[in-house]
């Protein structure tokens, strides 16, 4: 075990993989000399050569449609798109080529591929480079949407996605970049689709994602004080969705909060919610309520960032309201 | 179309008050002041300059995440520039948009841009708009060498000759984008070379030289003013700062830093009018006097001005 941060776990995952499989290339904006915005792609140039690692113009549409085609001729592309954000820049090369490739060639296709990007708010970046739009990924048949919130997660979830033989797009949140943790020196993967409790409790499941987990940590453990047992739940890939995990978490709970940064309306959670309606509808002794962002772009100044930001007293009066305990202030 | 001493001396004045801008600026950023990313213009001074000096009020630009040039010498309102900056409710966009999207609708100025190559479309667009309804009004677009390869701007030239636009793509070539070099992001030496796919005329001006700059646009204006298209115009230039304040500039060396300090655009042009005698000593002194004060001013009104009330978070969304 070491200790490292959220990037150098994602570093150390690339340099891993790319040790192992002469096939897997880097490419994006800034990811060589200057090692990526966040640092996530530091020394791989000189560890791999330009041959493997590769800075390219500001060209999103090609870096992401390079990527599927050497994907279909047999390599592993994993490619920097810097902010989520610029998905728009490239979108149909991911969804109607990536994704769809495999189905309409009757199977035949294999798109192994990572596109990995920084999201979300919390820096003052403003409307283009503070989004989460995973929802916009989960819609998408043939993608699969990874989204971690530990260094040890990034670093198993980054070499399972590497290792995947399908378009996976991987999504960093940028205030995680810092974060420590314990992670192995070794390989290892997680699987996609598996969901992680991150805390166990019983009297409420709150299902969070990215910097959302880590917030809604915070709050389980300032509510224990007040006599609630809340159970965290990262999925840690929306798609596909450990559908099972939640499911046992909110049969034992009977109360669910669903916790992410992106706007409420249509973004994950109305996914997740509504697939513990449908399943576990019995289960639920309160209506699910999800804490998310307003639906408006994101606001620069920082007073209108707070509040566009879920937030842990946000997340405490949800609580509050699914388990009617009066004393959670 | 000799320019008079008079707009010779607004131009200088112009660039002075750019570049004192961005100094301030960098001065606050470096203060915590200022939230997210700032992208200075530090150097390229003379292309907005150069160019803005031939537009009307009512003519339109598009700018880039770099814009506080472009939106300066496009009459744009220091005041409420930096309030913006700050974040304040004051400012250009309500606080909402920072200095990445500082727009004023009222001067034409289609907004800052944090999307690369996300300015040229807009451009042609708003080219169009002014086609469509039969006014002489022209359209600047201001892009950099990165998104000189982005497809955006490739499609927007393209569909400009077809429709026969009145839009100037102005190339601010400052060699980077990012860390990305020209050397390595493209093949060939000139962006200009390029408006030959398009059927555009292309030209290369020195970007460092505002008279250059003015000079280039004007002819481009003028043809896009009078119905005979587009056209493209590459300004070389360079950047002082690194690419966003706090960059470490891994990528470049202090040599070529050097080398362009040498040719600074508004040094240069400084010394050219004292040695025709159009300026003197104390009438730049006054000019610099003039800005500090103005600067001044737009800090206190920046500074005490108050951030925007949370609950305005979900106004401006949609037109009602
Ligand atoms: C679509 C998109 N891709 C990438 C970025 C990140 N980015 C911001 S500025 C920049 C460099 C732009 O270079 P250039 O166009 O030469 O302008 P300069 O910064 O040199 O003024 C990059 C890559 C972005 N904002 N938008
Ligand atoms: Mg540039």
């Amino acid at each position: 075990m070491a200790n490292m941060s959220f990037a150098q776990a994602l570093n150390d995952a690339h340099k891993l993989e790319m040790e192992r499989d002469p096939n897997i290339y880097v490419a994006g904006e800034d990811v060589g000399v200057y090692g990526g915005i966040f640092g996530v792609t530091a020394g791989l140039l000189d560890q791999f050569t330009d041959k493997r690692v590769r800075d390219t113009p500001i060209t999103e549409s090609a870096i992401v449609g390079t990527a599927v085609g050497a994907a279909a001729a047999g390599l592993r592309p994993v490619i920097e798109l810097m902010f989520v954000d610029f998905i728009g820049v490239a979108f149909d090369q991911l969804y109607n080529q990536a994704a769809k490739m495999k189905y309409m060639f009757g199977g035949k296709a294999k798109l192994p591929l990572v596109m990995r990007a920084c999201c979300g708010a919390g820096i003052g970046a403003a409307a283009q480079h503070s989004q989460c739009l995973e929802a916009w990924f989960m819609h998408v048949p043939g993608l699969k949407v990874v989204m971690p919130s530990t260094p040890y997660d990034a670093k198993g979830l980054l070499i399972s996605s590497i290792r995947d033989d399908n378009p996976v797009v991987f999504l960093e949140h940028k205030l995680l970049y810092g974060m420590e943790g314990e992670v192995p020196e070794e390989a290892y993967t997680i699987p996609l689709g598996q969901a992680d409790i991150k805390r166990e409790g019983q009297d409420v499941t709150v299902v969070a994602t990215a910097q959302m987990v880590n917030l809604s940590l915070s709050v389980a453990e300032k509510l224990s004080g007040d006599g609630i047992s809340a159970e965290v739940v990262d999925p840690r890939t929306l798609s596909p969705l450990d559908e099972e995990t939640i499911l046992e978490s909110v049969r034992k709970t009977h109360r669910l909060v669903i916790v992410h940064e992106e706007v409420k309306f249509a973004g994950s959670g109305a996914e997740i919610a509504a697939m513990v309606a449908e399943k576990a509808f019995d289960y639920l002794d309160a209506p699910i309520i999800r804490v998310a962002a307003p639906f408006t772009p994101v606001p620069f100044s920082p007073t209108l960032e707070a509040e566009f930001i879920p937030n842990e007293d946000k997340i405490i009066q949800a609580v509050k309201t699914v388990t009617g305990n009066p004393n959670v202030a | 179309m000799s320019l008079t001493n008079e707009q010779m001396i607004g131009m200088y004045a112009n660039m002075k008050k750019i570049r004192m801008f961005e100094e301030q600026v960098a001065e606050l950023f470096a203060a915590g002041k200022i939230p997210g990313f700032v992208h200075l213009y530090v150097g390229e001074e003379a292309v907005a300059t150069g160019v803005c000096a031939n537009l009307r009020e009512d003519d339109y630009i598009t700018s880039t995440h770099r814009g506080h040039g472009h939106l300066i010498s496009k009459g744009g309102d220091i005041k409420l520039m930096m309030a913006e900056l700050l974040g304040k409710k004051t400012g250009y966009c309500k606080g909402k948009g920072g200095s990445m999207h500082i727009a004023d609708l009222d001067l034409g100025i289609l907004g800052a841009n944090g999307i690369v190559g996300g300015g040229p479309p807009l451009a042609s667009g708003a080219a169009l708009a002014s086609q469509y309804q039969g006014k002489d009004l022209v359209t600047v677009c201001f892009f950099g060498d990165g998104a000189a390869n982005q497809g955006t701007t490739h499609e927007a030239m393209n569909l400009a000759t077809c429709w026969k636009l009145p839009v100037v793509f102005v190339n601010e070539n400052n060699m980077y984008g990012i860390s990305s070099c020209t050397l390595n992001s493209m093949c060939v030496a000139d962006i200009a070379d390029r408006a030959a796919a398009y059927d555009m005329p292309g030209v290369v001006v020195d970007g460092n030289d505002v008279v250059a700059v003015y000079e280039a646009a004007s002819e481009a204006l003028r043809q896009a003013r009078e119905g005979e298209g587009p056209s493209l115009i590459e300004c070389k230039t360079y950047r002082h700062k690194g690419h966003f304040e706090g960059d470490p500039c891994v990528y470049r060396n202090e040599e070529e830093l050097q080398e362009w300090k040498a040719k600074d655009p508004v040094l240069r042009f400084e010394k050219k009018l004292l040695d025709m005698q159009v300026l003197a000593r104390e009438k730049i002194d006054e000019i610099k006097d003039s800005i500090e004060k103005d600067l001044a001013k737009a800090v206190s009104f920046a500074e005490e001005s108050p951030f925007p009330d949370p609950s305005e978070i979900i106004e401006d969304v949609y037109t009602p």
